[in-house]
């Protein structure tokens, strides 16, 4: 294959400008995971007096040491609801993908240590999407519970949408995908059925309790006065009422179960021979410094391409037809995949030529990796004539049909319709990260609010009188509302994506997704009608 | 008169490899034996044919003799050579062999059986006219006889085991009061050991230097020495380092101990390869020890000296041949120096070790010799001699020579096995050694405190290396995990992480950085810091910054065990992070007994429902030719006794359960 050359200089000054202003989304982004670990690491004096194990230490205890975890969603629910400091981010728990016992696993840790590790609306969008990544990709799942449940103030938020978690956890059961479950504390009334539908449930000696009332409401609602042992401890459920398959002694015995019973899972993959490809020539490193600080600016999205792709290599598809999208050729850590990238505006040749690399791909079976940076389809008397709906809706066709792989990086910005030519959430794309600096959103927000002023002028106009600080004011406004709304941080947020990623991480990122793909495509279930039962 | 053409070593280890080496370089077929414990072992595959003789247990093997003739017959083997230990100074072994029509390669039987008592040989050699030291070495063993005649050595005094040797049987006695205790406990361990309770007594000269010298004779009349070997470094009258020349022997000394030690061999008739050892004091007066009659552990010193072969001698004198050289004809170039590698644990009182042996390298330059018999993936069993390996540097001046030893013990891998490395290059670099000025009071006096005899946590460089390590290896084959340890697209946090070593939990976090080029970790525990780069992984090294110092370092796993080739050698991590809970009840003071090792209980010393003190001694385990007294860790009630005398039991299994009195 060709091997692509850079012509940025990573010694210029523009070069250092851009890795600065990088720099400083992702300092952003970080800053918050790190609040969110501060808040919990400030109760740790408190929870392990109580012989608690922290939530952060339950996922490295969990996990294969030194193996590699990809979050997911680190920052949803960020400001959103109740959550004013911040600390709300990851939505009361800690969840990705990684490896345990050398099986990789969807892996659930409950915060606990942050606001209790309630459920806030954000955070059960979180989950719902965690199970959607766990079946789509098969992946076993272990949950390490412990968590106040659901935010009393927003109940009636997530009644509704709390029971399709459950009937995922009984398709998932179904399906043949099996969930562990660690009871490290209490998981009362609807928390109670997380553990319960869970084909392994291991529960904790003094600390896990679980049952459908607690003793306030049952003394509340039948005058019965019991102990919380008595009602739902770990012990009562694994030796009398048999809700409880493992009793672990504590903490990180249970944890140590939990790797017990996945170890018994006959679900190891292969073990990667020594990796056979070659790191780019370009050093992901450069990611930071590539893409100019102003979004005005364009550039080719081969800079970024050349430093993913296998020894910068990579098979340019149609380069002479439409040159503001880009398609072609690459392997990620060994794994073909199809690239389509943004140069400007997706025009009706552009969004042809894309459409047919897209079927291309599909017949050939190569995973589609989309880098989004396009401010949609091109518009004007020349686009429309050419037929743009016709050729954008054939390419947005190619891409919802599309069997392989699809995985989305939102590199720059993803605004309207070209968001969805290039697979973004509603087109459900395997998985989707955001760089820190990148936007997604209908239209911008300058582009927003000057179209609102244009149609309340025209309607001034017409009344008589325009008055110009109020069309100001509302430009402004609408601007700005919209800008604020479209950032990254507040997208990832309201989980409409899967996470931010350190532009260095990307190809990181993008292989160890195609091998989730991969690995969850290959496997084959042993599906049952009804999900494991507990007799 | 005796041909021969195909030789069959009664040994093994290294010894055996190394006859097997000379005896093909000359052309003869070699023939190996093996007992159940040796069936992957070096010398087997070495050697031409090999012949299976029976099982672990050398006495039903190595020592036996009938089985030795029947597989020279089914071999068509004509000669045997004994090597060193095992049948090589038992004379009715010599007479089997001639009885076979083997021509044994060795001294006559006559020589064997009169330098195989110490008191007969003491005899012979005072009318040889070789100065003996003052002792007893009468027929009279009664207590009494032997009291009266120690009063009239003086003291301090040696009992010595009359058919002993290598330090068994053998008692240092100060004062006149101790004398009775040590002639029992000389008598019973002479008696188990060498079928003899027969006793000699000798007076103890003082701070002396062990200094032995190599003989040759033919069938011909001739007899020449090969100069002296100094081996006073000695542990519990085990050689541990040796060298040729001695820096002590002067030309004059030389020839004079020359001449005594030819006088020896002419005395008894002697044919073929032997040490006649001597004692010799501060002033250059020397005496007397006894006289080895077959080839020594250290005779590769003398042979790097002499620039020549002693096994080819051997061999050429077994085959009728004259000695090559008159002793006129035989000079010293330069300096030579062994140091013998030991399957030990020095930190904790030499105790045997046992194990796979994972990784095994010997170094390789300029002056080196590695005489050994091992190799990668054998385990090191509690049947044999624990000696692994011979380590022998050779050098222009003893101080060249010694360097480079120094060097290529430091740098012989051993993983899996803990060894003496450490202590042996503390030896070689302790300024009293490296002045030449070593007695075999060197390393009482010098190595009491000495950092290699005394067990110490593994610094805190090490046990992250191990740390680090581990996470690699955890985490190799799974995708995405080449190349970076821990890595993970958001903010992580420490991981924690408990390491087992020898039994002592050590706790430390690891932090990750997962940008940095080379995985890059930061461990913590109890307030302090290290940082360890892993610039490269390949195999069994890894390189690593550490300290601001690039260093390569030998690793590799067993299981969950991570074995690594640390500042005093082989050094076992298991992690334990996540072991099950109540694992640590094992801890010291649980009044659970179990083996140390693999071995076989000789005694039981408590019945199910003694009340035992703390230190008491319940069992004896024998391994390794060691008697091992294992003690109560509680004050309490025997509640069980697992085993019985005779039981073969293997490491860490429970023999005796002690229900502690205040639980």
């Amino acid at each position: 294959m060709p091997t692509l050359e850079s012509r940025i200089d990573p010694n210029s000054a523009e070069f250092s400008a851009n890795a600065q202003a990088m720099q400083a989304y992702i300092d952003a982004f970080r800053a918050i995971e790190a609040k969110v670990n501060e808040a919990a690491e400030a109760m740790r004096a408190r929870y392990e007096k109580r012989g608690y194990i922290m939530p952060q230490d339950r996922l490295n205890l969990l996990l294969d040491p030194g193996s590699p975890f990809l979050e997911i969603g680190s920052l949803a629910g960020y400001k959103l609801h109740d959550d004013r400091d911040g600390t709300g981010a990851g939505g009361g728990c800690i969840a990705g993908i990684g490896h345990v016992s050398g099986i990789r696993a969807m892996v659930v840790v409950d915060n606990f240590a942050v606001k209790g590790g309630t459920i806030s609306p954000t955070g059960l969008k979180k989950k719902l999407r965690l199970q959607e990544i766990a079946l789509e990709n098969k992946l076993p799942t272990v949950t390490l519970a412990q968590s106040g449940g659901a935010n009393l103030a927003y109940a009636t938020d997530v009644f509704i949408d709390g029971g399709r978690a459950f009937a995922n956890q009984a398709r998932m059961s179904a399906a043949g995908i099996p969930q562990v479950t660690v009871v490290h504390g209490s998981a009362t009334a609807g928390g109670a059925y997380q553990p319960g539908l869970s084909d392994y449930i291991v529960m904790v000696k003094r600390q896990a309790t679980t049952y459908l009332a607690g003793p306030p409401l049952l003394k509340a609602a039948t005058g019965e006065v019991a102990t919380d042992e008595e009602l739902g401890g770990a012990e009562m459920h694994t030796q009398v009422s048999g809700v409880g398959d493992y009793l672990a002694q504590d903490d990180a015995d249970g944890i140590r179960l939990a790797r017990e019973i996945m170890a018994q899972l006959p679900w190891q993959e292969p073990r990667a021979e020594a990796p056979d490809f070659a790191e780019p020539l370009h050093p992901p490193e450069e990611l930071l410094g590539v893409v100019p600080a102003d979004p005005k600016v364009p550039y080719d999205c081969r800079e970024i391409i050349a430093r993913i792709a296998d020894g910068s290599d990579y098979l340019d598809f149609k380069p002479e037809y439409d040159g503001q999208t880009v398609c072609g050729h690459i392997r990620i850590e060994g794994h073909p995949v199809g690239v389509i990238g943004n140069n400007g505006p997706i025009t009706a040749a552009g969004a042809a030529k894309g459409g047919q690399f897209i079927q291309l791909c599909d017949q050939a079976g190569i995973p589609l990796l989309f880098l989004h940076n396009t401010t949609g389809f091109l518009v004007g008397t020349d686009a429309e004539q050419s037929g743009i709906i016709k050729h954008g809706s054939k390419m947005i066709q190619a891409v919802a049909n599309a069997r392989v792989p699809k995985i989305s990086i939102n590199v720059g910005g993803s605004y309207g319709a070209g968001n969805y030519a290039m697979c973004g959430r509603g087109f459900g794309p395997r998985f989707l990260f955001s760089w820190p600096n990148s936007r997604t959103s209908v239209m911008g927000g300058a582009q927003a609010g000057m179209v609102l002023r244009i149609v309340a002028e025209a309607k001034m106009r017409k009344a008589g009188a325009v008055d110009e600080d109020c069309l100001a004011a509302m430009e402004r406004q609408t601007r700005e509302m919209l800008d604020a709304q479209t950032t990254a941080i507040a997208s990832t947020a309201r989980v409409e994506d899967d996470g931010l990623i350190d532009p260095r991480d990307t190809r990181r990122v993008v292989a160890f997704a195609l091998d989730i793909c991969r690995a969850g495509d290959r496997r084959e279930l042993t599906p049952n009608t009804f999900g494991i039962a507990r007799f | 008169m005796a041909g021969f053409n195909r030789i069959l070593i009664a040994n093994r280890g290294e010894i055996a490899c190394r006859v097997i080496r000379t005896a093909r370089d000359m052309g003869y077929r070699t023939v190996a034996v093996y007992s159940e414990a040796d069936a992957d072992a070096l010398h087997v595959r070495l050697a031409d044919e090999a012949v299976p003789i029976g099982p672990a247990p050398v006495s039903e093997s190595y020592l036996d003799a009938d089985k030795l003739i029947e597989a020279s017959r089914l071999s068509g083997a004509d000669a045997v050579h004994p090597g060193y230990g095992f049948l090589s100074e038992n004379a009715d072994f010599a007479r089997a062999c001639a009885n076979a029509g083997l021509t044994f390669i060795g001294p006559p039987p006559e020589a064997i059986e009169l330098m195989g008592s110490k008191r007969l040989s003491k005899l012979a050699m005072e009318k040889a006219g070789v100065p003996c030291i003052p002792g007893y070495q009468g027929e009279d063993q009664s207590d009494d006889r032997l009291t009266a005649e120690a009063a009239r050595i003086g003291f301090p005094l040696m009992v010595k085991a009359s058919a002993g040797g290598g330090g068994k049987g053998m008692r240092l006695v100060d004062d006149p009061a101790a004398l009775a205790d040590a002639l029992r406990a000389a008598r019973s361990e002479a008696l188990s050991a060498f079928g003899s309770d027969e006793l000699i007594l000798e007076r103890a000269v003082q701070n002396p230097r062990h200094i032995e010298v190599q003989v040759f004779a033919d069938d011909h009349g001739n007899v020449v020495h090969l100069g002296e070997r100094d081996c006073s470094v000695q542990r519990r009258h085990q050689k541990v380092v040796e060298e040729a020349p001695s820096p002590f022997v002067s030309p004059e000394l030389r020839a004079a101990m020359g001449q005594a030690a030819v006088n020896a061999a002419r005395a008894c008739a002697y044919r073929g390869a032997g040490t006649v050892e001597f004692l010799v004091d501060g002033d250059g007066n020397f005496y007397f020890l006894e006289m080895n009659t077959r080839l020594q552990v250290e005779h590769p010193v003398t042979e790097l000296v002499t620039g020549l072969d002693l096994v080819e001698w051997q061999l050429r004198v077994a085959a009728g041949e004259k000695l090559p050289l008159t002793q006129d004809q035989i000079a010293l170039t330069g300096w030579a120096m062994e140091a013998r590698l030991y399957a030990e644990d020095p930190r904790h009182d030499f105790l045997p070790q046992t194990g796979r042996v994972l990784a095994w390298e010997v170094p390789h330059g300029p002056g080196l010799r590695v005489d050994h018999g091992l190799r990668a993936g054998q385990t090191v069993g509690p049947h044999f001699d624990p000696m692994l390996a011979k380590v022998i540097a050779c050098g222009a001046t003893r101080d060249e020579a010694r360097r480079r030893l120094a060097r290529a013990v430091e740098d012989t891998v051993l993983l899996g096995v803990k060894s003496n490395k450490a202590f042996l290059s503390g030896i070689l670099r302790h300024p009293v050694f490296a002045a030449g000025d070593a007695t075999t009071a060197f390393l009482s006096d010098h190595f009491a405190d000495h950092p290699t005899l005394t067990p110490a946590p593994p610094p805190l460089r090490l046990r992250a290396l191990a740390a680090a390590l581990m996470h690699v290896g955890s985490a190799r084959g799974i995708p995405g995990a080449s190349g970076r340890v821990s890595w993970r697209n958001s903010t992580a946090t420490p991981w924690h992480c408990r390491l087992d070593c020898d039994g002592e939990m050590h706790d430390l976090t690891l932090a990750v950085d997962s940008h940095a080029p080379h995985p890059r970790v930061t461990v913590r525990a109890g307030g302090e810091t290290e940082v360890i780069e892993l610039l490269e992984i390949a195999g069994d090294r890894c390189a690593c910054l550490a300290g601001g110092v690039r260093r390569t370092i030998r690793f590799a796993f067993d299981g969950d065990v991570l074995h690594l080739d640390g500042p005093f050698g082989d050094i076992a991590f298991r992690d334990a992070t996540r072991a099950a809970a109540g694992a640590a009840e094992d801890a010291a003071g649980s009044g659970r007994i179990v083996a140390p090792m693999d071995g076989r209980i000789v005694a039981i010393h408590a019945a199910p429902g003694d009340q035992v003190r703390k230190g008491q001694t319940l069992a004896v385990l024998e391994a390794m030719k060691m008697e091992h007294r294992l003690a109560s860790d509680v004050d309490g009630t025997v509640a069980e006794i697992a085993v019985t005398a005779g039981d073969q039991v293997r490491i860490r299994q429970t023999l005796v359960t002690v229900a502690p009195t205040n639980a």
